[in-house]
């Protein structure tokens, strides 16, 4: 009984290969998504999901590239490396396409990089900040690129402002002890601060499931005096700790990176608490340039709500991988990566790119000043 | 009863794994089984193997565990940290002992006081354990922390994870039919019966909990270097429950449940790749439904024997 | 001395939200011998279902809250009708997967039609707060503490005092024996799940309001500590769940302020094991014999 049952599991795993295997429609060209779309960093994947299909309707409403239209292939890793591996595994070898674009999570890009180079199609990540994504320090990995910071930058980014621009002699750090991008960013934050001349008072932590900090926050405020407040986190949490923080007495000015940039950062803290907060961005709608505010404009039509980094990030990703599919004149995906790797001072809502040896991004940072709750006094920073 | 080793029944099962195994391997290289699948299949090897060690915990000596997969992240890191260091088979080896022996002190910790629980207040208590460990991991220096560990040497292979799946269900068969298996069961049937009966339940109920931990030890490292990257959150609340449904889907106390419920549950997750967001509540409503209508789960306490499956087909042939 | 006061003041907030959620979960279990691990999810969808009635409806606070617990009352009923009902007499193993597949069900339902982003709370309730002595108490701080303790007395009034709750009583003993003095159990049952549903539901807007942000998920980890919670206190035990509720909250809460902010949770746990190895009972039950 069990043989005919595992022969009848046989038989349909081969019909299922069999099916994976279609012929490219030699009409289109295909891009795959591999993207957090369901369990808890789905709110990720689903920004970024919504800046790449803007970028790719766009695209195909101008008649495509290469003369051909954009095919989709869109797949959920469901936030789990393991099933990034298998997401990555499909689109290369399946669905044959000629670039990913995803994950977004730090994680999930490591555990598709090996895939991608495996099968030479190369990943964008949108948003994988952290520092070994894309290479090993000293040389790249042939298939991984992303379109953002890397924590390094934007820690050291942060540590500076607070040191010169704020002249902050001491800081307390209170870090996201589940991401991965917090705990970059803080790393690189103390490293530089110390570097810098400063001290750090306190460490602390928060978890993502968290939303009542005032235990943590009343610690903080006894923790001794302290020049600057350095949140690195995400939206979600950082709104709330800053309102709980300033309805605690807590008037340090407050530093984050691009975690903060979000429409709803204001939501969450009230025009009222965001005062004396700054934080490192690659998009900000104060940016005057006509492509931001077309892409603002264009997404609120199309979605109904104000973009947020994480769309603008989607949308720069797709727009990069594009940009390569033109200038490599194929659909092949090893010619693509070439053409990646080769990405000079493309012009993007997040900022001009340029793809380094390291297969990182160079691009420069606006570090963006927070008064009632409104953008003001952007600073520019590069790299 | 047939005890040696060369029994009919031993070499009917040795002939099937070997022709299943040798298909496999054929149909991979023929490439009609692409990348794509062989890695699914060595996910599914992998949660053979958590699947049948949560059995033998929860099936056969009816112990409710919720923290499985705390055990399976202790495997995962010592394996992925030695491997890092020592990216060859010694190394590989090592790394999973290194595991092992780290699960069973640990499992030997948590299982002393806690089964000492019952029913609920056990699950919630195995829930917080392996809530702790997660929680530990996360926060310590040599796990990498949140970032968790990357770049791990893919060590494993489609032989090997067979290898291991195949000698997972063997020693959780004969974990069974032994001595050892019969008195789990009867705790499980009634726990104050078989201590009236001389059974030292604190000592059999230790030895199942034990077993399955170690099992998902070894899953758990085999986990490690296939996939590249292991981060804490692969290994919570969430994992514990995937196990725990193939388990109750396959049925409790049948182990061929298991393996035929990870099979079927792989391809349906497969099957429902396209609709990502649907997935889930497709998956809850399954559950929910199955649950209701069918609370024993496919396979009750069936368990599937090759020689009984030959036996009646002789009979058939013979009777009619 | 003053920090000290600050974080009682904030351990005693945190764990009246635990006390309201943990009434429900000792409600359930006390009667069915469930964990509802669906309740953190009807907490969760008390206040998606409060902030629909906010912005779509435009209610003001009051009667939105009292919309969502109804709601959330008939909704509960459902569930238990459709999901537990059928397995009252299988495994408790399987009742609880059942519990945790309900759990999934209302948690990506509402993902994948609220989306996984979190939402803000428009400000429907005064956020005043005053500062005494140095001490930081909010309004919407003492209406969540306020609230708690009224339906803790309340629940207390309705299960000591009145027939409904003498019905409920009389089914967490002995069901069959119940039956035979002429109670309707199923209806018991459904009535225990209506104020429990209606309880976290509660809980779950007044969440929304005073810290602003809901989320698809915000369910899960309260739900948990809630059932410590409710276990610390003595499950079954209404005065109990209160108890637990603000053990915990405080535990948490000194462990993050004093301790390591990292730890606070898996302290949580270390207690939930503690407790159920020294006094399973709960800090307030009593230790019943097991009966052969």
């Amino acid at each position: 009984m069990k043989k005919v049952k595992s022969l009848v599991v046989v038989l349909l795993l081969m019909g299922l290969a069999l099916t994976g295997c279609t012929s490219k429609a030699s009409g289109t060209i295909k891009v795959g998504l591999n993207l957090e779309l369901s369990g808890e960093v789905a709110s990720y994947g689903e920004a970024e999901l919504n800046g790449i299909m803007m970028a790719i309707d766009e695209v195909n409403a101008a008649g495509g590239v290469l003369g051909k239209q954009i095919e989709v292939v869109k797949l959920d890793n469901k936030g789990d490396a393991a099933e990034s591996t298998s997401v990555a595994t499909k689109l290369a070898t399946e669905s044959k396409v000629s670039v990913i674009l995803g994950p977004a999570t730090s994680g999930a890009v490591k555990a598709s990089v090996p895939v991608a180079n495996q099968y030479k199609v190369a990943v964008i990540t949108p948003s994988g900040t952290a520092d070994d994504v894309t290479n090993d320090g000293t040389k790249a990995q042939p298939y991984a690129f992303r379109i953002c910071f890397i924590d390094a930058f934007q820690g050291v980014t942060m540590a500076n402002f607070a040191s010169n621009n704020l002249s902050g002699k001491k800081a307390v750090i209170l870090g996201d002890s589940g991401s991965d991008y917090a705990l970059g960013l803080a790393k690189n934050f103390k490293a530089q601060f110390t570097k810098n001349g400063g001290t750090i008072v306190a460490e602390e932590a928060y978890t993502a499931a968290d939303t009542d900090f005032n235990a943590v926050l009343t610690k903080i405020k006894n923790a001794g005096a302290f020049d600057v407040l350095f949140i690195p986190g995400y939206y979600q949490q950082v709104g709330l700790i800053i309102k709980q923080a300033r309805a605690a007495g807590i008037d340090a000015p407050i530093l984050g990176g691009d975690g903060f940039d979000s429409p709803k950062l204001l939501e969450l803290a009230g025009a009222a608490a965001l005062n004396k907060v700054y934080f490192s961005s690659a998009f900000t709608s104060l940016d005057t340039d006509a492509t931001v505010v077309k892409f603002i404009a264009a997404y609120k039509a199309k979605y109904s709500a104000e973009p947020n980094m994480f769309n603008a990030l989607g949308y720069d990703a797709a727009k990069l991988a594009i940009d390569a599919i033109k200038r490599a004149n194929s659909s092949d995906p090893v010619k693509i990566q070439a053409a990646l790797a080769a990405t000079k001072d493309l012009a993007g809502v997040t900022g001009t790119v340029t793809i380094d040896a390291l297969h990182n991004a160079v691009k420069s940072a606006v570090v963006i000043t927070l008064k009632d709750g409104v953008q003001t006094s952007p600073v520019r920073v590069n790299p | 009863m047939n005890t040696t080793i060369f029994s009919r029944k031993n070499l009917l099962w040795t002939v099937f794994i070997v022709a299943l195994f040798t298909l496999i391997e054929v149909l991979m290289m023929a490439d009609i089984i692409g990348a794509y699948y062989k890695i699914t299949l060595m996910l599914i090897g992998i949660n053979v193997i958590l699947a049948v060690g949560l059995n033998i915990i929860i099936g056969i000596t009816g112990q409710f565990s919720l923290g499985h997969a705390g055990f399976m992240s202790v495997g995962a890191y010592s394996c992925a940290i030695t491997i890092k260091m020592f990216p060859t088979w010694w190394g590989f080896g090592l790394g999973i002992l290194i595991g092992l022996g780290i699960t069973f002190v640990i499992a030997l910790l948590v299982a002393i006081p806690t089964l000492r629980l019952k029913g609920d207040y056990l699950a919630i208590a195995t829930l917080g354990v392996g809530e702790i460990i997660r929680i530990v991991i996360l926060n310590m220096n040599i796990t990498n922390k949140a970032a968790g560990l990357s770049s791990i040497p893919m060590l494993n292979s489609f032989p090997l994870l067979f290898g291991f799946a195949t000698l997972s269900v063997i020693l959780s068969a004969n974990f069974k039919n032994s001595a050892v298996g019969r008195a789990c069961i009867g705790i499980k049937e009634d726990e104050i019966a078989a201590e009236a009966m001389g059974i030292n339940t604190t000592r059999y109920k230790t030895m199942a909990f034990v077993f399955g931990a170690l099992l998902a030890s070894v899953a758990g490292a085999l986990y490690a270097s296939t996939f590249y990257v292991i981060k804490p959150e692969s290994f919570g609340f969430a994992k514990s429950i995937d196990i725990l449904v193939i388990v109750v889907f396959g049925g409790m106390g049948s182990l061929t449940g298991s393996v035929v419920a990870t099979l079927a549950l792989g391809v349906i997750s497969l099957l429902l790749q396209p609709f990502a967001e649907l997935r889930m509540i497709i998956y809850a409503a399954a559950l929910i439904a199955v649950m209701v209508l069918r609370p024993q789960g496919l396979m009750g306490n069936y368990e599937f024997s090759l020689p009984k499956l030959f036996q009646r087909k002789k009979r058939k042939g013979e009777g009619a | 001395m003053q920090q000290f006061l600050q974080q009682l003041i904030n351990g005693l907030s945190l764990g009246s939200i635990y006390a309201l959620i943990a009434l429900g979960y000792t409600m359930v279990y006390g009667i069915i011998k469930l964990i509802n691990f669906a309740h953190g999810d009807m907490y969760m969808i008390g206040a998606y279902i409060g902030y629909m009635g906010i912005t779509v409806f435009h209610l003001p606070f009051f009667p939105a809250l009292i919309f969502s617990m109804a709601f959330c009352a008939v909704l509960g009923m459902v569930i238990e009708r459709i999901a537990y009902k059928p397995l009252r007499n299988a495994t408790r193993i399987a009742a609880l997967i059942t519990a945790i597949g309900v759990s999934f069900f209302l948690e990506y339902t509402t993902m994948r039609f609220m989306g996984a982003e979190v939402k803000t709370f428009p400000a429907v309730l005064s956020d005043k707060s005053w500062i005494i002595y140095g001490l930081r108490i909010n309004f919407q701080q003492i209406v969540i503490f306020a609230t708690s303790i009224i339906l803790m007395v309340l629940l207390q009034i309705i299960v000591r005092r009145t027939k409904i709750g003498r019905a409920m009583r009389a089914v967490s003993v002995d069901a069959d024996a119940a039956k035979l003095m002429g109670v309707d159990v199923n209806a018991t049952i459904s009535f225990t799940f209506a104020i429990g549903s209606a309880l976290a539901a509660a809980a779950g807007i007044l969440v929304g309001v005073y810290y602003n942000s809901i989320n698809p998920l915000m369910g899960m980890a309260p739900g948990l500590k809630a059932f410590v919670a409710a276990v610390f206190g003595g499950i079954g035990i209404i005065p109990g769940a209160m108890v637990g509720g603000f053990a915990i909250g405080l535990t948490e809460t000194m462990v993050s302020g004093y301790a390591s902010s990292l730890y606070k949770d898996a302290v949580v746990y270390v207690l939930l094991i503690l407790i159920l190895l020294l006094k399973p009972s709960g800090l307030l039950g009593k230790n019943k014999k097991e009966k052969v």
